[in-house]
């Protein structure tokens, strides 16, 4: 009985959120066409939908995003690699962890996005800034995680392996690498996003292409129902690379 | 060996060796003043860089920044422009606060809600909303409207997760005996729910104000024809660092000192549950 009334009310939950998708997208169809909202600040949704037919199928889309992914590609590779070396360095030493963790925690617990003007005085407004930002803010939740997991393995096991003479690259491949991972795993999903976000924040803010660019330059245009249109795109890129790197890090984890 | 031998046979040279392997000793239980000297030594190579190797076009010594402090006071309307920045801080921070309290209780008191509305707040709190910053200056002008908007957008989802997360982690068995004892919603949301809640919601408010303050200020840098935006666009177009680093690094003091107060009332009132 109580399987069924839980199967019910799953049931029902899912209608209320469909109900409440489909209410949204009335209401945002009167508002445009019956109400008399401007489609200069609310485009009728069938018109966006037919503007994102247009991008998609003219390809138009292709330089902003080919720029984008590969700042962002630029930016995990650099973070990632000096973020997941650097970890793990530092927690080789239980001294060097209680100094560099909680500094490092700090400078994280600063809104970076703060850089970005500096970074556009060093590195101009060019792609150049944006792998910058990114690099920054991604580096910091990959190297904290890499320390949370390299230097908090078990030392039971670390001196068991020792015991049964394991060479230093043994213990590192068979101990300290699969007692890690999973937490570092998280961490490279986590800088993987940070990174996308700010590199598409710091292309909102000031560059010259990108996803970012192309949706700010349409709102300058006055072009709702495009910008519309790249919103929903990036919005589905942005979700599809969410679940990718989830996927991911739940594969790499087994 | 060399180095045994004279430790045996020298006491002052032992006296020597032993007072560094104090000193040594003494920081390694001291990771604190370690870390200070780290900070320090940072500073110090920022301060050579900057003095001799790198364009004073692009990078200027902390010394000289932290003289400037003053002269971007000075400058004409960046004084304004931080107070407002503050004010839209605090006001976009109470706003994701209640809204965020509310509708997260709403949600999270009742197992249907949760299970209709929690995917669709997750939905929402996964997008990311940096992609319609320009709507939102499209609909609230380039004032405090549209920054405090933001800054809502992106407070308010943290905080009701976590709240939703925070009632939802009640034993159900402190509601049942509260309940078989008699007590009414309201008493048991007042001595059973409230004081379970309290953890949480401050831990909702440090991420929310986290979220505040990524919201206000991607929102004041994007517009860069008024409020800081305005000016972090002038210093770097006249290439002024010295004055670029001093107004960022006032907005990063008052970013440290907004999280630290709500990180400090997060473990100020988070203590009783330890106990």
């Amino acid at each position: 009985m109580n399987g069924r009334d839980t199967r019910q009310s799953r049931l029902l939950s899912r209608l209320v959120q469909i109900m409440f998708l489909i209410v949204l997208l009335v209401l945002w169809y009167l508002a445009t066409t019956k109400w008399g909202v401007s489609h200069l600040l609310l485009p009728n949704p069938v018109k966006v939908y037919d503007e994102l037919k247009d991008v998609l199928a003219s390809g138009e889309f292709i330089p902003d995003l080919r720029i984008t992914l590969t700042e962002l590609a630029i930016a995990f590779a650099l973070s990632s690699l000096s973020g997941i070396t650097l970890g793990y360095l530092l927690s080789r030493s239980q001294f060097l962890i209680r100094v560099f963790e909680p500094l490092l925690a700090g400078v994280y617990s600063i809104p970076i996005i703060l850089f970005l003007p500096l970074y556009i005085l060093f590195f101009g407004l060019g792609p150049a800034s944006k792998i910058a930002l990114g690099t920054t803010i991604s580096f910091f939740p990959i190297v904290l995680n890499t320390i949370a997991g390299f230097g908090y393995v078990d030392r039971i096991y670390v001196v068991a392996a020792r015991s049964m003479g394991a060479s230093d690259f043994q213990l590192f491949r068979w101990v300290l690498l699969p007692a890690a991972l999973p937490v570092i795993l998280t961490g490279l999903r986590m800088g993987f996003i940070v990174a996308l976000l700010s590199i598409l924040g710091s292309e909102t803010i000031a560059s010259l292409a990108g996803l970012g660019h192309r949706i700010v330059h349409l709102a300058e245009a006055m072009d709702t129902a495009r910008m519309f249109a790249y919103i929903a795109f990036a919005v589905a890129i942005a979700a599809s690379l969410n679940v990718i790197v989830t996927m991911l890090e739940v594969k790499g984890r087994r | 060996m060399l180095d045994r031998t004279a430790e045996t046979s020298l006491p002052h040279a032992a006296a020597g060796e032993s007072f560094g392997r104090r000193l040594a000793r003494g920081l390694r239980r001291h990771p604190g003043i370690v870390r200070l000297g780290v900070i320090a030594t940072l500073f110090v190579l920022w301060e050579v860089a900057a003095r001799y190797w790198v364009d004073p076009m692009f990078l200027s010594p902390p010394s000289r920044v932290i003289g400037s402090i003053q002269s971007v006071f000075a400058t004409r309307g960046v004084p304004a422009a931080l107070r407002i920045t503050f004010f839209e801080l605090a006001i976009a921070f109470v706003l994701s606060v209640v809204i965020g309290l509310v509708v997260g209780l709403a949600v999270g008191l009742s197992r249907f809600s949760r299970a209709s509305f929690m995917p669709i707040i997750l939905l929402l709190y996964g997008t990311p909303q940096i992609t319609i910053l320009p709507l939102f200056i499209l609909y609230f002008g380039i004032g405090p409207a549209s920054k405090i908007a933001f800054g809502v957008s992106h407070g308010i989802f943290p905080i009701m997760v976590t709240i939703v997360a925070g009632v939802q982690n009640i034993k159900p068995i402190l509601l049942v005996s509260a309940r078989s004892m008699g007590a009414s919603r309201w008493q048991i949301f007042r001595w059973v729910i409230f004081p379970h809640m309290i953890p949480s919601f401050f831990a909702g408010m440090r991420l929310g104000m986290t979220g505040v303050l990524l919201g206000v200020l991607l929102a004041e840098l994007y517009v860069s024809t008024a409020g800081i935006g305005y000016f972090t666009t002038l210093f770097t177009q006249n290439f002024d660092p010295t004055k670029l680093l001093g107004l960022i690094s006032l907005l990063a003091a008052m970013a440290i000192v907004l999280n630290e107060i709500v990180r400090r009332a997060e473990v100020h009132f988070g203590r009783w549950r330890a106990e």
